[in-house]
């Protein structure tokens, strides 16, 4: 959860008067705050976490540190289906819940989208 | 060096090992504050590449493991209500509250949902007018300001059925609570990259100046920490203690000022007691008198909740960096992932967790098998 993972802004917009964007991490392409960074454009990386970017970061170290989490496993584990990672954890089966497909909900995980 | 070529830039790691080795003439004992960063110590056996005069312990900076056991029965209770829709991160859903988990509040009908943010949980109240909607807000001060800002927005927006079950930690007091523990043995410390990131270093001049210790920011990559440990070593071995920040890239001095500002707003400072720690004052934050009305435990009354901690788990001496998890006699026995008696067992930066995976065959798992939920 502490994981802050760096991505590529790929477009901004205004919504509810905040200013939102969406984020590239590798392949999984996830709705991003900017409240917290303003003045960050379109094509500049940022570090995120749990869908607020923190930091600004500069193209270079924010593309080795993708690299080395998609290698080590790392965006599987912040992109995944928790509940799957959860089931497997306890040895159990994911029961489907009210919110239906939870992989869904969480967008493809970052194997797939790399495909 | 074994495991040395997994290091992504294998030549500038053994070359930062190497200036390690040449420093290291006494004994240090450093503490990594963050769980992210044991994973990474642990993972890729960093710990055993260094110097045996360089120790490292694995602090109290896993947010799921802080988390109370009071608090997650709370969280339990109010998942389990039918007018409720809870909605948490992926890593809360097998920690173990006194008897159950989210995991089987949901198989037993609970609406309980995973978000990636909490603007996920907050728009989910906004589709579902008509039932409550909770976020279980857990974490340090890189995630309390998202947080705040998801409370923030709910105000503004009017939303009214949304609400925070909040328990956040602070980091410096942690600290402080550490240096002044009568058994501590911590040296210097590598402080935490991302918390970093957002409250910035002016916190900590006082902290290394006060109980002489150097604070190294360091980052959560293999090289980052080998940076972070070189610099560290560095000052003791100089008898020096300042601030120094090894992770430029993504810290400044001055933090991330929008996001304290938003923190000052929507949060005050209050006492927070830390799972198997104790209380520690001024060590976390709550909804501000401003923002009552968006508190869970205001909302739902919580009050008479009974815990019970399992006996034979020692995870409060591991958080304190006392016992390594290994020297649990429950460790891999009774207690595993699958079967946590703690949280430091279950959640993905806890240091138990990190040496089931990591140490137990005494091998560098290959990355796929390395992820804590595959
Ligand atoms: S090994 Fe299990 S029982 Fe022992 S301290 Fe860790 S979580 Fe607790």
């Amino acid at each position: 959860m502490c994981l802050a993972v760096p991505g590529k802004v790929l477009d901004i917009e205004e919504r509810d008067g905040t200013r939102m964007a969406t984020v590239d991490f590798g392949g999984v392409v996830k709705e991003v705050c900017l409240e917290y960074v303003p003045d960050l454009k379109v094509g500049e990386y940022a570090i995120v976490h749990v869908g607020f970017a923190l930091q600004r970061l500069d193209e270079e170290s924010a593309r080795q540190t993708l690299a080395l989490f998609e290698e080590l496993g790392l965006l599987q584990e912040e992109f995944g289906d928790p509940w799957e990672a959860a089931a497997a954890q306890g040895g159990q089966q994911a029961v489907p819940g009210a919110d239906g497909a939870p992989a869904a909900a969480v967008g493809t995980t970052a194997r797939e989208a790399r495909q | 060096m074994k495991y040395i070529d997994e290091f992504q830039d294998p030549e500038l790691a053994r070359r930062l090992l190497d200036d390690i080795h040449a420093m290291a003439t006494r004994p240090w004992a450093l503490m990594e504050v963050c769980g992210g960063q044991t994973h990474t110590i642990i993972r890729h056996g960093i710990d055993q590449l260094l110097p045996e005069k360089v120790e490292l312990i694995h602090g109290p900076g896993c947010p799921v493991c802080v988390t109370p056991l009071e608090v997650i029965d709370k969280a339990l209770e109010i998942a389990a209500r039918p007018d409720v829709i809870f909605c948490s991160f992926g890593d809360m859903l097998r920690v173990p509250g006194t008897d159950r988990d989210l995991f089987r509040v949901r198989s037993e009908g609970g609406d309980v949902r995973v978000v990636y943010s909490p603007l996920d949980a907050l728009k989910t109240a906004q589709q579902n007018p008509d039932r409550e909607v909770v976020f279980f807000g857990i974490g340090f001060e890189t995630t309390a300001p998202p947080n705040a800002m998801t409370v923030y927005q709910a105000r503004k927006l009017g939303i009214r059925n949304f609400s925070l079950l909040v328990s956040h930690v602070r980091v410096p007091p942690a600290i402080e609570a550490i240096m002044t523990s009568p058994s501590c043995r911590v040296q210097a410390f590598l402080a935490a990259g991302h918390v970093c990131s957002v409250m910035g270093t002016a916190e900590y001049p006082a902290l290394a100046e006060r109980f002489q210790v150097p604070i190294v920011v360091t980052g959560f990559e293999p090289l980052d920490i080998l940076e972070g440990i070189r610099r560290t070593v560095g000052q003791l071995e100089r008898g020096e203690h300042t601030v120094d920040n090894a992770y430029p890239r993504a810290v400044r001095a001055e933090g991330n000022p929008a996001a304290q500002a938003m923190l000052a707003d929507v949060f005050e400072v209050t006492d927070r007691s830390w799972r198997g720690i104790g209380t520690i004052p001024a060590s976390g934050w709550r909804l501000s008198e401003r923002y009552r009305e968006y508190d869970a435990e205001h909302r739902f009354s919580v009050e008479n909740i009974t815990t019970r901690e399992p006996a034979a788990c020692r995870s409060g001496e591991v958080l304190q960096g006392l016992l390594k998890p290994h020297e649990c006699e429950a460790f891999g026995t009774t207690c595993t992932p699958r079967t946590p008696l703690g949280a430091t067992m279950v959640s993905s930066e806890g240091a138990c967790a990190a040496y089931y995976l990591y140490r137990r065959l005494g091998t560098t798992p290959t990355p796929q098998e390395a992820s804590p939920v595959a």
